[in-house]
């Protein structure tokens, strides 16, 4: 009997170590990038065969482009991007003292719009948005991330971690499930990877567009039959800083070709 | 609509360089239906074409299954100096040019 305990007793503590796996330590995260074949690798680092870049260069002419009833510019206020906007991606999302909540990259592009160029709201995952998005992050190519540190952030990164780690769906699997427990491996043909949000907005070859972190998101929980926060939810938005200060140190690569 | 273009900006006379082109077209099959089942009419690129100094040099027809945003390349002679001029032609008459321009030694 005592035996028979004893073997239960080892393989519990056996089993532990992989129930527990829970966060990735600092030295072993990756990127997505470490991921993909060569292939897909080659495309996203020639510039002239990324196709993200298309949409950089969109947002390089609309940054420039006066609009609004105010009729000015991103520019007229922020200059030239490559040194007003470097580094600026890397700490998004980031808290919002007037909101009191943090904002994506996105929502401050949109309350630009409507307090300094009274424009209307670009709509989420339209062309214009993910263009300007996708120039303004691509200054910050190369910047390690450290979103998330901002202290009165610090409860929403908590929110946005019991998120990740809460199971949902038809499926009734958390993001932690296969993110910190199992990456390396293989979800049918395609590599499990960590989930590091290192180059959104990014192009994927399966969309055939640029897309944003919130779309990944969504397109995951609807993998695990879960219902999908709408875009710009306070729930998204808490995800989003939680992996992004998860990705604490990585660098940005944005755009990144994603398969 | 942007356009990349990778062509070599120096080249020795007569060696054989690659060309690299990618521009932005959503590439609408004709084939796919909207949720309330109606059919999105096809928005494609019918056709791409290279001229270096004024003399075609590389002609391509695409057609519906070929990938949103495509990327084209190709090989040529670095023969003189001067300028390659690009153009898609498509759907809804839809036209993008672009142009680079090369140094032969």
């Amino acid at each position: 009997m005592s035996v028979w305990r004893a073997i239960a007793a080892a393989a519990l503590f056996a089993a532990a170590p992989a129930l527990l796996a829970g966060e990735i330590p600092p030295d072993a995260r990756r990127s997505g990038y470490s991921f993909m074949g060569p292939d897909t690798r080659a495309m996203q680092d020639d510039d002239t065969s990324n196709p993200g870049m298309l949409f950089v260069l969109e947002g390089e002419a609309l940054w420039a482009k006066k609009t609004g009833s105010a009729e000015k510019a991103c520019a007229d206020c922020h200059g030239d991007a490559r040194s007003s906007m470097k580094g600026v991606a890397a700490r998004y999302p980031a808290f919002d003292k007037a909101l009191g909540r943090p904002i994506t990259l996105d929502q401050r592009i949109n309350l630009c719009r409507a307090n300094h160029q009274q424009a209307a709201p670009l709509p989420y995952e339209g062309r214009d948005l993910l263009a300007l998005s996708a120039f303004v992050a691509h200054q910050s190519r190369g910047v390690a991330i450290t979103a998330g540190d901002d202290p009165q952030a610090k409860p929403f990164v908590e929110q946005g971690r019991e998120l990740f780690m809460q199971r949902e769906g038809q499926l009734n699997l958390a993001c932690t499930n296969c993110h910190d427990d199992n990456f390396d491996k293989r979800l049918a043909g395609a590599p499990i990877t960590q989930g590091q949000p290192t180059g959104y907005p990014l192009y994927r070859l399966e969309w055939q567009t640029l897309g944003s972190l919130e779309r990944r998101l969504r397109s995951c929980m609807s993998g695990v039959r879960a219902q999908a926060y709408d875009y710009g939810s306070p729930e998204l938005v808490a995800l989003e800083l939680y992996l992004m200060s998860r990705a604490r140190g990585l660098s940005m690569e944005t755009p990144a070709v994603r398969p | 609509m942007p356009a990349l273009i990778n062509v070599p900006p120096k080249a020795r006379r007569g060696e054989v360089i690659e060309i690299r082109t990618l521009t932005s077209h959503i590439m609408e099959t004709g084939f796919r239906h909207t949720a309330d089942g109606k059919l999105v009419p096809r928005d494609i690129i019918t056709s791409f074409s290279c001229r270096y100094n004024g003399a075609e040099i590389f002609r391509a027809d695409l057609f519906p299954a070929i990938a949103a945003n495509p990327y084209l390349s190709f090989f040529t002679v670095a023969r003189e100096s001067g300028k390659f001029e690009f153009e898609w032609i498509g759907d809804n008459g839809y036209s993008s040019t672009a142009s680079a321009s090369i140094i032969v030694e």
